[in-house]
């Protein structure tokens, strides 16, 4: 008896999730709103700890899914989804009707806007950039500025749009600290004449081998982390960045001349998630994210019988956690087909 | 029958209250300052005693104010005091006509049925009558609203109604009392002698037919006159010492008296001309969108006639002025809470039924300074000789767009300016002020003062209304003081400027300060008329809300402050704009931290819409900016 | 001690159990988010008082919470209340408003003890 699973979201959740399913004869749609997979994963060049090449876990990720049994569709949203008696019928945008006896929503997450934090300049100072834009530049191989100078000196600002009660998000997007460290330590690669400087409000290296990068950051990169939230930036007359924070340590106000900054974006529940929720009523917690049914044994179990979640939708997490999550959702999809039958 | 016991409580009250009001108007007419005692004596020969006459009617007996904002509210105000003006007058005139003989004591108008119980048979005396019922009628329906409306305030179109003191609600039982016992009474005298019109009559002779009539009427005229004794007795000390109060208010109102920094004479009449009517606490936003139910005006003002210590109430308001606004008494409702900010906790002596009926000058204990100097630190002002002196503001430098905006309108206008606190200036006052904290906030004035005077400028030019509105009154400059909206509509009015039409559509958040605070309403639209799409909403000038993120309330917690943006922005943008458009810093970053919608500055969209003409050509490539320039 | 060669000097340390702390019960007390405070420096980098002088809302926040209070009593008054602090503040805490509770509270504290 063929079942059939359709997983929304083609990243690194739902590639895996697809993969792992056809790999045990159940028939997947997977759907994926861009015109390509790999989700968030193909705006990073090089991923932490290891800075191992994104296209590695990509590759891996091509690998388990190039398969007869996954049906993928591109270019594709879900407009609605009901529940029948023990199957769903989901509509996508192009007027299709997938008939499903189970639902994985891996939406992922989305990265905050840095814009709305007006004060930090972003989209109004033209070598203010993120963390996504930074990784492309380093795919491009070359890190300049607006005016195509190489930045001598440059500042990373941690907590964009995390734990920021202003932009209505209390969490900690817990991967901005890593992902901060690799990134100082790629611009020194880049440009080893380059002084980086990290603002931090505190260190958060609680993942694998996080704190040895860290650790390599300063030891071998030379990198300077000062604590601080940085509370204005504003443009200098020679195109400088001129930047406030308080040297909370030393207790004294700083300021400092950048000429490239670069935001920490947070994460956040993705659009395209949100959206998810609303058309199909499902819960979602105070952060935003989908609320898990048991934040420790059902973590991939939702408020509705027959959708589960992976990965990202329900909280930050690196691409190991994404993985394992995603894998915990197969086999809770599977026990809950054989029940179903 | 000239005499019965049963008017002596009546008489006591009467005679009580008359020369209690007298008492208690000349010794305000003697707390007033000299200049106000002036203005009153010419008030009082001039045109302000006709307006003030003609207000009164309007405002304290038809209540056409409330009429206008609550036709129900306005109703049950109305018919209780028109209604009882009427019975008291056409009740005078009854006496007088068709009395024993001719200018009677009031009490002979008042119970005139006891005395009188054969009249109103036929003819005129009937017609005569059954006006009297009519009003008698009119009223008591005002009434079953007043007394539904304390149950279920919904009723009368309130969300929300005033609580009360137990002083209240004995003079608010009596009060009801009133006419309910005079209708008893009336109807059972009625019928017992077979008079009485619709009203009167047909209760009367139904109640006489199962009841003794003429016994059950006596005890009905002592509940009657024991009625109204005991509500005059207790007006001072209830909110019902609006009623005579009221009428001092429109008067000194009309003769120019304003309130003030300092409590005085008029701020305690103002206080005690609120009828706690509660249409402030309707229109407050920390009401409605907050669920902060204790601190409206009406409370304040309570609390100050019962000499509570109401700095917790003073402080908790956004000063948004909403409540000014649509107070039908006209009680300059945020100055006299700014007075209770500059008192700080006041300290009183001891409360008791004395001091409620003359109560000592509210004392406040200014907030000792600490210190002689606060802010000496602060450097040697110094500024380069400018026409136009522009100046950011605080929070405009948590804006950055804002403050890039206007040095783009700045420099493409081609006029010499000075960006005045570029480097970060010093606060214009204005936080202080609304903190009570006046002498401090004198010290930063004195120095910006300074720093405008050795600009030269004549004109000075502010992104924040926060800033404009103590720029504009608490400094004694000899400067022309605008917000950037004014200045902008002077460019595109000299045509200093030009600008392309954007194809959005655009709805305003007139801010509080530069809005009701300062009264500058059109300007902005204009700007935005000219630039864009404006569309109109719900909640335009006068009316328009509060983002919420006013400095002036020292208590409130972010979560209720994103209540009220939250709350208010689903109002704003109900018709999906593409731009909510607003004039304030404040206001933009509030309200960006709750919508999706683009929140922009005035003066953005103005930058954006901007035909820059090159400044010079050089090299081919086009200089649009002194910026660009010196980096060449 | 001495004979170990170095000594801690007394003015340095805070003594925490023998600290008056009523100060900042005072601040709990009217003022919940006082206690939300993370110490990120936000308030005194942006700061238009601490642009001319050593005030710093986040070092006066901690000195009260430890009662060592005599260093905040003279530097509170530096404040403008312009409220910058108040809108870059991570936390949501109410800066404005702590710092008039402070003043306050040494006010209250100096009529005691006289």
């Amino acid at each position: 008896m063929g079942k059939h699973v359709v997983v929304i979201g083609g990243g690194v959740a739902g590639l895996e999730v697809a993969g792992q399913l056809s790999k045990v004869g159940i028939q997947v749609s997977l759907i994926e709103k861009d015109s390509k997979t790999g989700g968030n994963l193909n705006k990073w060049y090089k991923l932490f700890p290891d800075r191992r090449k994104s296209s590695e876990v990509k590759e891996y990720l091509n690998g388990i899914t190039a398969n007869d049994g996954i049906n993928l569709m591109t270019n594709t949203s879900i407009e609605m989804f009901n529940r029948h008696r023990d199957h769903f019928s989901i509509i996508t945008s192009g007027g299709r009707e997938l008939i499903a006896d189970a639902i994985i929503v891996a939406t992922g997450f989305d990265l905050f806007k840095s814009a709305r934090k007006e004060e930090y300049g972003y989209g109004i100072y033209d070598n203010v950039i993120t963390s996504a834009d930074l990784e492309e530049m380093f795919s491009r191989g070359e890190i300049s500025l607006i005016n195509n100078t190489i930045p001598e000196k440059i500042g990373i600002i941690h907590c964009v749009g995390s734990r920021d009660e202003k932009v209505g998000n209390f969490y900690c997007s817990k991967l901005c600290c890593v992902t901060a460290v690799k990134q100082a330590i790629e611009i020194r690669e880049f440009l080893p004449e380059s002084k980086v400087f990290c603002f931090y409000m505190d260190m958060r290296m609680g993942g694998v081998f996080y704190e040895e990068l860290y650790r390599e950051a300063q030891e071998q990169w030379g990198v300077s982390f000062i604590r601080g939230k940085v509370s204005e930036v504003s443009e200098t007359i020679d195109n400088q960045l001129l930047i406030k924070v308080e040297d909370t340590l030393a207790g004294r106000p700083l300021k400092m001349k950048f000429d490239l900054l670069v935001l920490m974006a947070g994460m956040e529940m993705s659009e395209g998630g949100r959206k998810i929720a609303g058309i199909g009523g499902l819960r979602t917690g105070e952060n935003r994210f989908f609320a898990a049914n048991d934040n420790h044994f059902g973590s991939n179990i939702s408020n509705i019988e027959g959708v589960f979640y992976a990965g990202t939708c329900t909280a930050p997490m690196n691409i190991t956690e994404t993985i394992s999550h995603a894998r915990a959702a197969v086999i809770e999809v599977i026990d809950y087909l054989k029940d179903s039958n | 029958m000239q005499f019965d016991p049963f008017v002596i409580p009546f008489n006591i009250g009467l005679y009580f209250i008359l020369i209690y009001v007298v008492t208690r108007s000349v010794i305000w007419f003697h707390d007033l300052s000299k200049p106000d005692k002036l203005r009153l004596q010419r008030g009082f020969f001039g045109l302000a005693f006709g307006l003030s006459l003609k207000e009164i009617f309007m405002e304290s007996l038809i209540h056409r104010k409330i009429l206008k904002t609550n036709l129900r509210l306005g109703y049950m105000h109305m018919s209780l005091a028109f209604g009882w003006f009427l019975l008291i007058l056409f009740g005078t005139i009854e006496a007088d006509i068709f009395g024993a003989k001719h200018l009677n004591a009031p009490y002979k108008a008042i119970f005139f049925r006891f005395f009188n119980p054969d009249h109103g048979r036929m003819g005129f005396e009937a017609a005569y009558g059954f006006l009297m019922d009519l009003i008698l009628a009119f009223i008591l329906s005002g009434l079953v609203l007043a007394v539904t409306k304390r149950f279920y305030s919904k009723v009368v179109g309130m969300k929300k109604t005033t609580r009360l003191k137990i002083t209240d609600k004995i003079a608010l039982t009596s009060l009801w009392l009133i006419f309910p016992s005079r209708l008893l009474a009336e109807s059972f005298t009625s019928g017992a002698y077979g008079t009485g019109s619709f009203l009167t009559g047909s209760l009367g002779s139904w109640l006489a037919t199962f009841l003794p009539a003429q016994q059950m009427a006596y005890p009905f005229w002592w509940l009657y006159s024991i009625s109204l004794g005991t509500f005059f007795i207790l007006l001072p000390i209830t909110r019902y010492m609006h009623i005579p109060t009221e009428l001092f208010l429109i008067f000194m109102r009309n003769s120019g008296i304003k309130t003030g920094d300092q409590a005085g004479t008029y701020s305690e009449v103002q206080t005690y001309s609120c009828s706690s009517c509660g249409i402030c606490i309707d229109a407050c936003q920390l009401n409605f969108s907050a669920g902060i139910t204790n601190i409206q005006s009406a409370y304040l003002m309570k609390a100050i006639r019962n000499n509570d210590d109401v700095s917790g109430i003073a402080d908790n308001c956004l000063m948004c002025g909403r409540c000014d606004q649509n107070c039908p008494v006209g009680i300059e409702l945020s100055p006299l809470r700014m007075i209770q900010r500059r008192g700080g906790e006041a300290v009183y002596d001891i409360r008791n039924i004395y001091k409620g009926y003359f109560r000592s000058r509210q004392t406040i204990v200014s907030e000792k300074a600490i210190g002689s100097l606060n802010y000496n630190f602060l450097p040697e002002p110094d500024q380069k000789k400018a026409d136009i002196l522009y100046f950011a503001g605080c929070m405009t430098h948590l804006t950055p767009t804002i403050k890039n905006s206007m040095i783009k309108i700045l420099d493409a206008s081609g006029v010499k300016y000075n960006f005045m606190d570029e480097q970060g200036g010093v606060c214009c006052g204005r936080p202080l002020m609304l903190a009570g904290l006046d002498k401090e906030a004198r010290e930063l004035i004195n120095f910006n003062s300074q720093m405008i005077w050795k600009s030269g400028a004549h004109t000075f030019v502010t992104s924040c209304p926060i800033c404009y509105k103590v720029f504009k009154e608490s400094y004694y400059l000899d400067v022309e003081v605008l917000h950037h909206t004014q200045f902008i509509k002077r460019l595109i009015d000299e045509g200093s400027v030009k600008m392309n039409f954007l194809h959005k559509k655009v709805v305003y958040h007139s801010p509080c300060e530069l809005g009701r605070g300062s009264g500058i309403f059109d300007e902005p639209k204009d700007v935005l008329n000219h630039v864009s799409r404006l569309e109109k909403c719900n909640f335009e000038d006068e009316n328009s809300l509060c983002c919420g993120g006013s400095l002036a309330n020292m208590k409130i917690s972010s979560q209720n402050k994103k209540k009220i943006a939250f709350d208010a922005v689903n109002e704003l943008t109900k018709n999906t704009p593409d731009i909510l458009a607003t004039a304030c810093p404040l206001c933009k970053k509030t309200f960006s931290a709750v919508t999706e919608t683009r929140v922009a500055d005035i003066s953005e969209i103005v930058a954006e819409a901007l035909i820059i003409k090159p400044l010079k050509k050089i090299s081919g490539s086009n200089i649009t900016s002194i910026k660009e320039l010196a980096n060449i | 001690m001495d004979k170990f060669g170095f000594t801690i000097s007394e003015g340095r340390q805070i003594d925490y159990e023998s600290n008056d702390r009523r100060i900042a019960e005072y601040i709990f007390d009217r003022e919940p988010s006082f206690r939300l405070c993370i110490e990120c420096g936000g308030c005194s980098a942006t700061c238009t008082t601490g642009n001319f002088t050593d005030f710093s809302l986040r070092e006066l926040n901690i000195l009260i919470k430890r009662g060592e209070n005599e260093q905040v009593r003279e530097k509170l008054k530096k404040c403008m209340l312009c409220g910058k602090c108040n809108l870059v503040c991570p936390r949501g805490v109410n800066t404005r408003n702590i710092v008039v509770l402070a003043k306050k509270a040494f006010q209250k504290s100096d009529e005691y003890a006289i």
